[in-house]
């Protein structure tokens, strides 16, 4: 009975809420916890990727079917989450970065938009092509160009209405990250470490394109918008200008931390959350120092920038652990008072649990496999290192676990407040390191490090799993043949979703993690699944299919697989996939068949 | 979108877009009237869209030797990710230069060797021959920075291995694209004097350095490793995809046959050379 009211409020609430205008006045925030939508790419400002839609639950899953699909034309990693506002779905494709709005309930092509980004971007992006998804405020798309343009586009019509250049490919600048809107504020960061590019992230006026403030991650204070404001919660990070001075002279002038992953939002602290990427393009050996603030995490005002607090989570990195993950904020109960706390996991394989008003680390557990590090120093808040496994020229080292793309990369974790458990898609793998490899860059030869990848203890190079931040233990986990690259989604029906590399779609219990559905899909998956509920008042779930990314580019770039050291050492991770799987670029629409779900509003 | 399509477009790269990804070329033709070289378009001397590098003028004469009426180019910036998408895509079937044991590549036998060399300006007096001299700590030193993970230019590594660091001035090889030869600003930086000394790879500070409108002193580093990430010397190759064998034969014989052509062509841009140490592809390949 409960069941069938459900289903006849939301093809109501459908129906009112039609038209691209409904919510002209309605606030981001509000519109982000709306069920029928999905306005941003984590879903709400907290970064939880769950939507409370239970019209398909874990009775009925198991019957999910193809609805409609579409392509977006360019067989290249797809990473992008499918957006839904009021019925209309907005999906955007790797470089040349196109632009569409389709109907969410039965796919047709409201209109498209080809910004045709410089080619040459091509070249300079490290890792695929790939675009992580567009932004919604306002009756307005917001996108990012892998060649450094933000552009507003009008919702209704496609119609461009300012593009902003933000950065240089010539310098090694791209842009891959999906941009966040707050308080009126296109938030958008930049990529390309590897490259020696200065990290930074940038606020544009959501109105006119105009840039508001640029926070640099690197140099002195003025550039990193630290000021009297800014209250570290570790003594270490207390001092002026630290951003210069853990650096040998100048080094930091293009000593990476951009900005490629994920930003969070609290209203009520009214500070935005992100991390920054790893230290470049010097070796270790050559910047002796923390090198801030390269993989830390940021809290600062959206209005000015104004850094409140930081912490740095692996000073002077030599893993390549970028700390760029997503920050989910929750409260949580920890000794005996509901905490406000932002979850971050970690590249470096710890769970980080960090009071989101002061900074500090609460807790760092390890979630995978790590022998790089032997733990987390609550005092100082940084990583203990393990001198065995320190990387040094001429030095062999082996078995360093987590391997350079980390315990889990850019790929998001889903929160349930339901079950209480994080839902997190992550890579199983380590690495040997062999400085020998011959290299050449522009004509220059040179000796680097070989970087052999290779699965985890256990063989899989993968993992679903559900981790507890409260009793702080995995509650079950599902092993992958090959890292789970795909983002997470979890709903009210208790249905979490995740694609693997290797094609499958899967449907889990939130609860026990039994598989209650999997579908084959026709390229492997790295996107991000969404779901919303279309103009006819079903629930839809959504992800792109397509390999690509870092792991990926083995199975579309044809890769020699008999080459371990490949695609910067991932090759031998991931070694049999291209007997799995070709590139792609359909977006995938599910939902119950009709007849199913009305007779599934029955008695259960 | 309007207003966009002026901006600095890099025709290299139009180019290599339109060219797209690989539609099941066959591995090689042996028929084709055509070498097609992958090359970077703006990258002196080794190579520009306007074939006036050396690695232009050594694809005519190897066209010419394997009895190829004309060389076709595919334009790719020379950076991580360029034999991925250009070679291993199929896009073309050699590219000209490469170190002679690059793994991911099958080699042909070298056709020179050179070394990683000091710059400096002549005015300075500054005569110097090793990483270990002690006067390195008191100048400013510029290198050339590569910053994939674990690897950079042998220089920035030993400079680094030696605790030289705050005086060392890092000069992304990548550059800033929209500028003619990016990496050629390391060596412009010793003639406005922004660094004292420059450690640069052979070939490009020996073309650059006899271009100079002040004289410059080019030095090979004669510091011999004692381990190969201190590898100052390197052997240079041809490079095709490991499975195109006959293709490497016929490069190999076509080597042989113009070796002094080859001499004199690099020594007229200025290459440093040193007698190569492997002149046989297939010793070369068994390097594990």
């Amino acid at each position: 009975m409960q069941q069938r009211w459900r289903f006849l409020l939301a093809i109501l609430a459908a129906g009112l809420a039609a038209g691209p205008a409904a919510h002209a006045q309605q606030t981001l925030e509000a519109l982000s916890h709306d069920d029928r939508q999905w306005p941003m790419a984590p879903k709400d400002y907290a970064n939880t990727r769950f939507s409370g839609l239970e019209q398909i639950n874990t009775s009925n899953v198991g019957r999910l079917q193809l609805a409609w699909t579409f392509s977006v034309g360019r067989n290249r990693g797809q990473e992008a989450a499918p957006l839904v506002v009021d019925g209309i779905l907005y999906v955007v494709g790797p470089y040349p970065n196109k632009v569409f709005a389709l109907d969410a309930a039965t796919g047709e092509l409201k209109w498209r938009y080809e910004p045709r980004p410089n080619p040459s971007a091509q070249g300079v992006a490290c890792c695929d092509v790939v675009n992580r998804g567009l932004a919604y405020d306002n009756g307005r798309i917001f996108l990012n160009t892998l060649d450094n343009h933000s552009v507003a586009l009008d919702a209704g019509s496609g119609k461009e209405l300012w593009h902003t250049k933000l950065g240089e490919i010539s310098r090694g600048e791209t842009i891959t990250m999906a941009p966040l809107v707050v308080k009126g504020k296109v938030l958008v960061g930049n990529s390309g470490g590897e490259m020696g590019v200065r990290g930074w992230l940038t606020a544009l006026d959501e109105e006119t394109g105009k840039i508001a403030w640029r926070a640099y991650t690197t140099g002195p204070d003025k550039d990193v918008l630290i000021g009297d404001g800014f209250r570290p919660f570790y003594g270490k990070l207390k001092g002026k200008d630290l951003g210069v001075k853990t650096w040998p002279a100048d080094h930091w002038k293009i000593g990476g931390g951009t900005v490629w992953g994920w930003i969070s939002y609290d209203p009520a602290l009214d500070l935005i959350y992100y991390g920054t990427a790893n230290a470049g393009p010097w070796n270790a050996d050559q910047r002796p120092g923390d090198n801030l603030w390269t993989t830390a995490i940021f809290a600062r005002k959206p209005e000015d920038g104004s850094a409140r607090w930081a912490v740095q989570l692996n000073p002077h990195d030599l893993y390549d652990y970028d700390e760029i993950n997503e920050n989910v904020l929750v409260e949580l109960p920890i000794g005996g008072e509901s905490r406000k706390v932002l979850i971050h996991p970690g590249r470096n394989g710890y769970m980080y649990v960090i009071d989101r008003a002061s900074g500090e680390i609460l807790s760092a557990d390890a979630y995978d496999t790590v022998t790089s590090s032997k733990g987390v120093d609550l005092k100082t808040g940084a990583i203990i290192p393990n001198a065995e496994k320190e990387t040094r020229v001429g030095k062999t080292v082996k078995d360093i676990c987590p391997a350079a793309p980390g315990a889990k990369d850019w790929q998001p974790t889903a929160w349930s407040p339901r079950t209480g458990l994080l839902y997190v898609p992550h890579q199983h793998i380590c690495m040997n390191w062999k400085s020998e490899e011959v290299g050449y860059i522009a004509g220059t030869p040179y000796v680097g490090a070989e970087v052999d990848m290779y699965a985890g203890p256990g063989g899989h190079a993968g993992e679903f799993m559900a981790w507890d931040p409260v009793k702080r233990v995995k509650a079950w986990a599902i092993e992958e043949q090959f890292p789970v690259w795909s983002g997470a989604l979890v709903t009210g029906g208790d249905v979490a979703f995740y694609g693997t590399l290797d094609r499958w779609f899967k449907a889990v219990d939130a609860r026990s993690g039994d598989v209650l559905w999997k579908f084959h899909s026709g390229s492997g998956l790295i996107g991000q699944p969404t779901t919303f509920v279309g103009g006819d008042g079903r629930q839809y779930v959504a992800i792109m299919a397509g390999v690509g990314g870092w792991p990926g580019a083995l199975a579309n770039s044809e890769l020699d697989p008999r080459v371990r050291n490949g695609a910067l050492g991932f090759t031998g991770a991931v070694q049999a996939l291209p007997a799995y799987t070709v590139g792609g670029s359909e977006l995938l629409v599910f939902a119950l068949p009709q007849k199913a779900e009305q007779s599934n509003a029955g008695p259960q | 979108m309007p207003g966009r399509s002026n901006r600095a477009a890099f025709a290299f790269a139009a180019f290599a877009a339109i060219a797209g990804p690989a539609c099941g070329h066959a591995a090689e033709d042996m028929n084709a009237d055509v070498l097609r070289v992958c090359a970077d378009p703006n990258n002196l001397p080794f190579s520009n869209q306007a074939k006036q590098g050396f690695e232009n003028r050594l694809a005519d004469m190897m066209a010419a030797e394997l009895g190829r009426g004309e060389v076709s180019y595919t334009w790719w910036a020379q950076r991580r990710g360029f034999i991925r998408n250009t070679l291993k895509a199929g896009d073309c079937d050699v590219v000209i230069g490469v170190p002679a044991k690059l793994e991911m590549v099958a080699t042909t036998r070298a056709y020179y060797r050179s070394s990683y060399v000091f710059v400096t300006r002549a005015d300075r007096h500054i005569d110097m021959a090793s990483l270990a001299d002690p006067r390195l700590k008191s100048l400013r030193i510029g290198v050339h920075l590569i910053g994939d993970d674990g690897a950079n230019t042998p220089p920035a590594t030993i400079l680094g291995h030696e605790g030289i660091v705050d005086n060392v001035v890092g000069y992304t090889i990548y550059g800033d694209y929209r500028e003619p030869n990016p990496p050629a600003r390391l060596i412009q930086a010793v003639v406005d004097g922004d660094i004292d000394i420059a450690a640069a790879w052979g070939p490009l500070a020996g073309y650059f350095a006899g271009r100079s409108p002040v004289p410059l002193t080019v030095r090979l580093i004669t510091d011999r490793a004692d381990q190969p990430a201190y590898a100052l010397q390197f052997d240079v190759a041809m490079g095709v995809r490991k499975q195109d064998k006959a293709l490497r034969a016929q490069l190999d014989r076509a080597i042989a046959r113009r070796q002094a052509d080859i001499e004199a062509l690099l020594k007229s841009y200025g290459v440093p050379l040193l007698p190569p140490l492997d002149g046989g592809s297939e010793s070369a390949q068994g390097r594990r």
